[in-house]
Order: C-alpha cells, then structure tokens, then sequence
C-alpha cells in the first residue's frame, strides 16, 4: 500500500486499458494523425480511460468522507442510499423537464443526492443502538425505499427502461462529449484534500471536534456536500458502481489508518486502479462483448465485502 | 479562575442543573463528586461549552465564554469526556498532534513538533507512539488522550470520568498523572470522579452534587466527613485516617 506500488500499477493498467478493445490499436497507428485509430483512440479509449480514473477516485473518496463522517466503516454511497437518491433525482429531472440537459439534470440529481444523505444522517443521529452492522442495513433499507419509488413512478411515467441505463454502471458508452462532467470531481477532490485533517477531527465526534475548537456542523455539511456531488456525476454519465466507495477505504484504513490527509491520494489511487482492473477484466473475459462495470465491481466487490466483515472481528 | 453563575439546564421539564453557582480556584484539581444523574456531567458538558446553558453564565479569567470564539476557547479550556469510543484508527503520535489543532489547524510547525513531542515525552509514549489506538489498552489510550490535551496547551483541563473501565493501577496511574500536571505544569483540572476515594486523596476542593444543585462546596477534608456524606449519599460512612489519607469506608455501611 505504498505510493510507489500504486503509481507503477496505475500506469500500467492505464496503458492496458487504452490498447485493449474490438478494434485493435497499435502506438504506431497513433502516429498517423488523420488514421481511423487514433479518432477511435481520442473519442473512445481516452475518454473511457479518464471517466475510469476519475470514477473510481471520486466513488472511493466519497466513501472514504462518508465512512469518516459516520463514524462507521461499512456507510458509503452504496449503503446509506446517496446513488438511490441520486437515481430518484434523475428521474424526477426526467419527467419534469421533458429534454433535459446534462447540467439540469445534473442540478436535480445533485440536490436529491444531497438531500438524501442528509436525511440517512439524521436518522442515523436519533438511532440509539448505534451497531456497526445495524446502521448500514437501516442505509440498505432507506435506500430501497428511495429505489422503489424511483421505479413506481418510472412505470408509471413508462421510462423504466431508460431508467435502468442509470443502474447498471456502464463504461462502454462514455465517448467525447458525454464524461466531461466528471471533471467536477477534480476540484472536489482538492477541496476534500484541504478539509482532510477537519474531517479526521470530525470522524472522532462531535464532543471531540467541539473540543478542538472545529465547527462540527459546518464540517460534516461541507463533506455531505462533496460526496452528493461526486456521486451526481458518477451516476450520471457512467451510471452506478457499487460496493467501490465500501471496500476501497476499508483496504486503505486497515493498511495505512484513518488519518485522511495521509490516506486520501492513496484511496483516491486504489479506487481508480481496482476500478481500472474490473473494467479490463470484464472487456477481456467474454471478448469481443462485454460485462458491465458494476457486474464486475459487484462480485468482486461483494466478495471482499464479505472478507472486511469477517476479518473485522479480529481485529475491532 | 472559573465562575459559574446561576447555571441551569432543562431536558424537557426536568431540571437537570438547578441554579449552580461554583467558583474553581486555578492551579488545583476540583473534584465533581455526587450520586448518578446529580448533574455532574451535564454541568461538567456546560462548562466546556459542549453543551448549552438555559439560564447562567460562565466566566474564565473575567471573560464571559461565550463571548470567546470557539478556536480561542479551545486554546483556553480542553475536556476529555467519558467513552471515548475509537472507531478511528490513528496512530498515538497522530492523536497528539491533533492536540494542535486550535493552533495550527493541522499544518504542524516546528514549535507544534515540539509541543507533541514533549506531550508524548511526559506521558511515557514514546515506545508506543506510532501504535494504533484501537490496539492499545484502556490504560494506554486513555493516557494518550491526556497527551492530546498537554499538547492542546490549556490552562484549563476538564475530564469526565476518566477512570472508567480502568482497573486499579491504571486509575492510579491516571490520578497521578493529573496531579503532577496540576503541581509542575500548573495547569488546573476539574475532574468527575465517582470514586470518592481517589477525589479524598488526590483532590484540593470537592464539589458536591445532588439532584442538580451543590450540596456540598469546599477543601477536601471539609467535605471528607460523615456528616457531610451522609447529607450527599444518604449513607453513613465511616472515614479511616491512614497516613495522609482520609478513606471512606462505604463498602458495608
């Protein structure tokens, strides 16, 4: 879990990942600038490629801000129902503006992001059996419930199907012209790095922030803020990628501990190259076809899921 | 000097503070003694700011608390409270440094660096200090977090019930601990203790609770006397001089 184990791997996968694909592309072909290779390589492989690495860095922060914020390891956009917030977000854009564009969208789903993990947050402030396991599940729960109004009211607008496109992480479809809202991820990403040791302070408690002079609110609504809109943009232009913001901290906390100005760029780095893994995986393993992102992520996700939770009696 | 004045808090219609008015002399250790849901935390929490007062007010060295904003507060007044569960895993040295927080906001210094380092120094971390706090004893934590509070530099340290689930040793250990900072750095610490015992021998003024409001007020071996405790626990307890020591003997009375 070394910066310089990370950096070579993330290299290399990038390289992987842009030469892998139906069409095949050789550097040499990228020469010649007016070849049909190098457009496929500039609007496909590219942008895919930059859509992987700022996705899987952003899911993973996400978690990471999350986990923090809740003073639990197993919360993350995933289980404390942010991507089906975000969902209903989408949807409601949909039927409210007949065409909406990205950043319309983008500003509905954002809000609703928002608004339902801030909602997972104070249900999580009145719970009183505050069990590791206990709160995700309630996440699990608020998240279905979000879902299954989200799909209510799909089936009575008939959109399910276009609703759909938005549950299954897909990065096959990410061309120029379609990613680049992901972009918003970067300034995020600087500003959580700046925020990194409030939110160490913060993730040790309110009496414990006080203490230290830290305005806890202020602190926790700014972090919310940033993963509300990091997973926006996720779920819009590449759809939703479970387990990614989970399982990617809880690596990083075991190996490097929870100070989030020493572990944020090593979380941000595993989450794009386990991200990167998957995608390369799932092109390779039923060439010329594909499996999705969040298939891939899913079960292997799920299986190191299942991992962190026996291994967490160990060592809690 | 802190002087509460008239301080009052309500959950609900419950009066769990009733009008307490308490002075605590600098460079001594205070103890906050009484029986459970006397109001001692709660009064302990108003103190530090942690929690809001209905009615009353606070003053530090003459100055009003809230009139201070919260990084100067914290420059001023630190409180360790009851669980301090930790799900967070830090390293000692990483807890510490936090202590700098009012000061640096994170982005330690060279005198910071030195400040931890003195902290982690006289607490006896130093073989300990890259540990993970979920790996260390309830001992060892809790003195890591007496560290945090030498590094956060205050006049003024509060705890709440810092020998909970520590056994024998390491409450003593703990109590020790307060009183040398109290005697060499000349800080002042006001502690809720539930063991009368540890508040007879290491404390100079014990403040008595019950039922929200101040019983009992004054040095300790004023407030060490049957008669006294009888009025605070409704018990008879007999006190046993043993060298310096007053010992209440409240185990079959």
């Amino acid at each position: 879990m070394k910066k310089r184990y990370l950096i070579p791997a993330l290299i290399i996968l990038s390289v992987i990942s842009l030469f892998v694909g139906v069409s095949s592309i050789s550097i040499i072909d990228l020469l010649d600038f007016q070849s049909e290779e190098t457009q496929i390589f500039l609007i496909s492989r590219l942008p895919r490629l930059v859509a992987i690495l700022l996705a899987g860095a952003g899911m993973s922060m996400a978690g990471l801000i999350m986990q923090q914020l809740s003073r639990n390891k197993f919360v993350s956009p995933t289980t404390a129902g942010t991507l089906d917030a975000t969902r209903l977000g989408i949807l409601v854009s949909m039927l409210l503006f007949a065409n909406a564009s990205m950043l319309e969208k983008m500003t509905v789903a954002f809000a609703f992001a928002l608004a339902g993990t801030f909602l997972f947050m104070q249900i999580l402030d009145r719970i009183k059996f505050k069990d590791a396991i206990f709160i995700p599940l309630v996440g699990l729960m608020f998240g279905n419930i979000l879902s299954s109004i989200t799909t209510f009211f799909a089936y009575k607008a008939d959109v399910i199907q276009n609703m759909s496109a938005w549950l299954q992480g897909d990065f096959s479809m990410i061309m120029k012209g379609s990613y680049e809202l992901l972009y918003i991820s970067i300034p995020v990403f600087i500003i959580a790095y700046i925020y990194a040791n409030r939110f160490t302070v913060a993730g040790m408690g309110e009496d414990f922030s006080k203490n230290l002079g830290l305005k806890y609110r202020s602190v926790v609504n700014i972090g919310l803020v940033l993963v509300a809109l990091i997973t926006a943009t996720v779920v819009l232009t590449v759809g939703m990628i479970p387990f990614l913001g989970l399982i990617i901290p809880n690596i990083v906390s075991i190996f490097k501990g929870d100070h989030l100005q020493k572990t944020l760029p090593h979380t941000a780095m595993l989450g794009a190259i386990f991200l990167l893994a998957c995608d390369i995986l799932g092109r390779v393993l039923i060439y010329p076809y594909e499996i999705s992102i969040s298939l891939m992520v899913g079960v292997i996700g799920s299986f190191i899921f299942l991992f962190l939770l026996f291994r967490r009696k160990a060592y809690a | 000097m802190i002087q509460v004045r008239e301080l009052t808090k309500l959950y609900g219609k419950k009066q769990v503070v009733e009008n307490v008015s308490v002075d605590i002399q600098r460079g001594q250790i205070t103890s906050f003694i009484g029986p459970n849901g006397a109001g001692k935390s709660t009064l302990l929490s108003m103190v530090s700011r942690l929690l809001d007062a209905d009615t009353g007010e606070v003053l530090i060295d003459s100055t009003n608390t809230k009139k201070l904003k919260s990084n100067e507060f914290s420059k001023r007044v630190s409180i360790l409270k009851q669980s301090n569960f930790m799900n967070v895993r830090l390293t000692i040295r990483e807890l510490v440094s936090f202590g700098r927080f009012p000061y640096s906001k994170g982005r330690l210094n060279e005198e910071d660096e030195k400040m931890v380092d003195q902290a982690i120094d006289y607490m006896d971390l130093k073989e300990l200090e890259n540990s993970y706090m979920d790996e260390l004893s309830g001992g060892q934590r809790q003195r890591a977090f007496i560290a945090m509070v030498i590094a956060q530099d205050t006049d003024y340290v509060l705890l709440d019930e810092p020998l909970n689930n520590l056994d024998m040793k390491h409450s003593v250990q703990i109590m020790k601990i307060l009183r040398r900072l109290v005697d060499e750095l000349g800080k002042t610490v006001i502690i809720v203790l539930h063991d009368i015992n540890f508040a007879s021998v290491y404390s100079d003024r014990i403040v008595a609770l019950k039922n929200g409001r101040v019983v009992k007020d004054g040095p300790t071996e004023e407030i060490i006397q049957s008669a006294a405790l009888k009025e605070i626990y409704d018990m008879d307890i007999p006190i046993q001089q043993m060298d310096n020591c007053r010992i209440c003997v409240y185990f079959n009375s």
